[in-house]
């Protein structure tokens, strides 16, 4: 075996100029493997940052109850209009309780208990609908991260203050520091001052979110205890499936995975992913077909010598060794050398830190270049590839061989 | 001497149907261990299928061929391939040494190829061999950089890197000047005598059957003298 890529180790250096070049086009398919796979890889992480980087992982509602039914004892049929119950959110109540035990869960990185509804915001003659969201002050940016997309002021939200959008402080003309009135769908009304305005880069929560704090929610929603909704970030939110019905059985409550609300965004992912996958095998391909057509030439270059082995006592599965362990060798170097310029380019882009919102990245992810992968896929696929010659050179009539 | 080799009525042919070519004919031929034999006769005769039959690079077609008291007739290629790299040696006309490797290297292929590497003891086997051929100076030499009578005595010293019984050359000095084809002789004749390695060499010249102590003469497809 050690002979046997002795000589195939020969047989390579003898011809630098043709192993130079097959270890280069190998590098280059390599090195396409690598740009896709970080390509791929770090565009679904960057749609992922700007698009559900900002969603809860999971979310946790409090199930709306229903009136209950007293139907006369000889009804045989009961016709119920109901309609929808705007007026009564439904509470999530004991959050101390169960809240300390959800961030206690390994890969939750933060909660953000919540009251939301709906109300106006008034300015003058200038009345706009809006959402309003009451955070609890110092887990402003612990889902959406607020303190980023402040353009002016800050957002840290204390009692008499609202974050409003940039968008919306335009279209009513607002300034930092202003005071609006903000009024609830319960007819409750608060003026509070401008303390920040954010510009998060999508038309809705730019137009018609206003952020308030939670002691403030609790008095414009009549909700002196309680959360309408507690909102989970993870560190992995692919885990998020997984974890959501841990959460329901840890505490009772219908936590929700994103998925369930963003299936088409996954499914876009995945679809991206199997492109990925396609693009990659054509990659492999190119390189099995390169390495296998070099080394039939080298196979047919070198009948004679492969008759003279043979003569001399080398066996076919010594033969095949020789030329298979020429594809591994090439196969490695085009890896290796392939993988270390992939990684060379990839240090140009700025990474996986550029993708959060806000930030001018590119989606090329340096982390997801997957070398060890590309360098076992190309020794391996170079092996197969070598194969064929192999066989064809170990199935040679020495005799044959020798008279070329 | 004793029995070496042994073939009878050996028949070979090549193609089928209207395109069958019978070369052999039913060969019969017996060599003992330390005979010098030369192999004679005209171009198509059969020499060179004669010859690699015995160097069991080919099967016969019919007839039994054994060497050291092992019948080789039907034996498998890996059977072959192993009884070849041990008890036989091979001089071809073109030399037909690995053009990549150097002088030793080439010599010591046969048994590194049976070992899985370059042992120490192989590399000693190699070089005395190659200082006995008048090549101390070339050892390390690639094989391109040598003359054509340097090549021929690289491939005199691989035929017996293992200690072959029997060593086939076919034209071994064919393709030399005078000089070196004679120089090429005297070595064979000097380990034959020295070490009793059984020599078949095929060839046109006289001159070298002369220096033979046998004779066997090929004709159409037979063994006649």
């Amino acid at each position: 075996m050690l002979y046997a890529i002795k000589i195939a180790t020969r047989y390579l250096t003898a011809s630098k100029a043709q192993t130079a070049l097959l270890v280069f086009g190998v590098a280059i398919g390599v090195f396409i493997f690598i740009f896709m796979s970080a390509l791929i890889g770090g565009l679904a992480e960057f749609i992922m940052a700007r698009t559900a980087g900002d969603m809860a992982h999971i979310t946790i509602q409090a199930e709306a109850v229903d009136p209950a039914l007293l139907s006369p004892a000889d009804a045989h049929r009961v016709l119920l209009a109901q309609e929808p119950a705007s007026q009564t959110a439904a509470i999530l109540k004991d959050t101390a309780a169960f809240i300390p035990l959800i961030e206690s869960l390994p890969g939750v990185i933060g909660t953000s208990p919540q009251i939301n509804g709906s109300g106006f915001l008034t300015r003058g003659a200038q009345v706009t609908q809006v959402s309003i969201n009451g955070l609890e002050p110092g887990k402003e940016s612990v889902i959406a991260n607020l303190a980023g997309y402040i353009t002016q002021g800050t957002a840290n939200l204390g009692a008499g203050g609202v974050l409003l959008g940039k968008t919306l402080t335009q279209d009513m003309n607002l300034r930092l520091g202003q005071t609006v009135r903000v009024q609830s769908s319960y007819g409750i009304e608060a003026l509070l001052t401008i303390t920040g305005i954010y510009e998060m880069g999508s038309g809705g929560p730019d137009r018609r979110q206003a952020y308030v704090s939670l002691a403030t929610a609790r008095t414009l929603f009549k909700m002196p205890q309680g959360v309408t909704r507690i909102e989970i970030k993870l560190a992995d939110l692919y885990t998020a499936d997984a974890l959501a019905p841990r959460i329901k059985a840890l505490t009772g409550l219908d936590a929700k995975s994103w998925t369930e609300q963003a299936a088409q965004l996954l499914e876009a992912l995945q679809a991206q992913a199997q492109t990925g996958y396609i693009l990659k095998a054509f990659a492999l391909l190119t390189i099995i077909i390169g390495v296998a057509s070099a080394l039939l030439l080298s196979t047919y270059r070198r009948r004679p010598e492969i008759g003279i082995m043979r003569a001399m006592g080398a066996g076919r599965w010594f033969v095949m060794v020789v030329f298979v362990s020429q594809g591994a060798l090439i196969g490695l170097m085009g890896g290796l050398f392939g993988a270390a310029a992939g990684y060379g380019v990839l240090l140009a882009f700025p990474g996986r830190d550029s993708f959060a919102p806000g930030q001018n990245g590119l989606p090329i992810d340096i982390a997801q270049g997957a070398y060890g992968l590309a360098i076992v896929l190309t020794t391996l696929g170079a092996i197969a590839a070598s194969i064929l010659p192999a066989r064809a050179a170990a199935r040679l009539d020495p005799v044959t061989a020798i008279g070329q | 001497m004793t029995a070496l080799l042994q073939v009878q009525d050996l028949v070979k042919t090549f193609g089928s149907g209207d395109a069958e070519t019978r070369v052999l004919r039913g060969v019969h031929l017996a060599m003992q261990t330390g005979e010098l034999a030369a192999l004679l006769g005209p171009s198509g005769s059969g020499k060179s299928t004669l010859l690699t039959i015995l160097g069991t690079l080919m099967h016969p077609t019919s007839g039994q061929h054994s060497m050291l008291g092992v019948d080789l007739t039907t034996a498998s290629d890996r059977a072959l391939t192993e009884f070849r790299n041990q008890h036989i040696g091979f001089v071809f006309q073109f030399h037909n040494l690995l053009p990549d490797f150097t002088a030793l290297e080439n010599v010591v292929f046969p048994t590194a190829v049976r070992e899985g590497r370059e042992t120490a003891a192989a590399r000693t086997r190699g070089q005395e061999l190659l200082v006995r051929m008048g090549l101390a100076e070339r050892i390390h030499f690639p094989t391109a950089n040598l003359s054509g009578g340097q090549k021929q005595r690289v491939a005199v010293a691989r035929a017996l890197m293992n200690r072959p019984e029997l060593v086939l050359a076919d034209e071994p000095t064919g393709n030399l000047d005078r000089a070196s084809a004679a120089q090429v002789m005297d070595l064979i004749a000097e380990i034959n005598r020295d070490e009793g390695t059984t020599f078949l060499i095929s060839t046109h010249d006289e001159k070298i059957a002369a220096l033979c102590q046998r004779q066997i003469v090929v004709g159409e497809g037979l063994v006649t003298g």
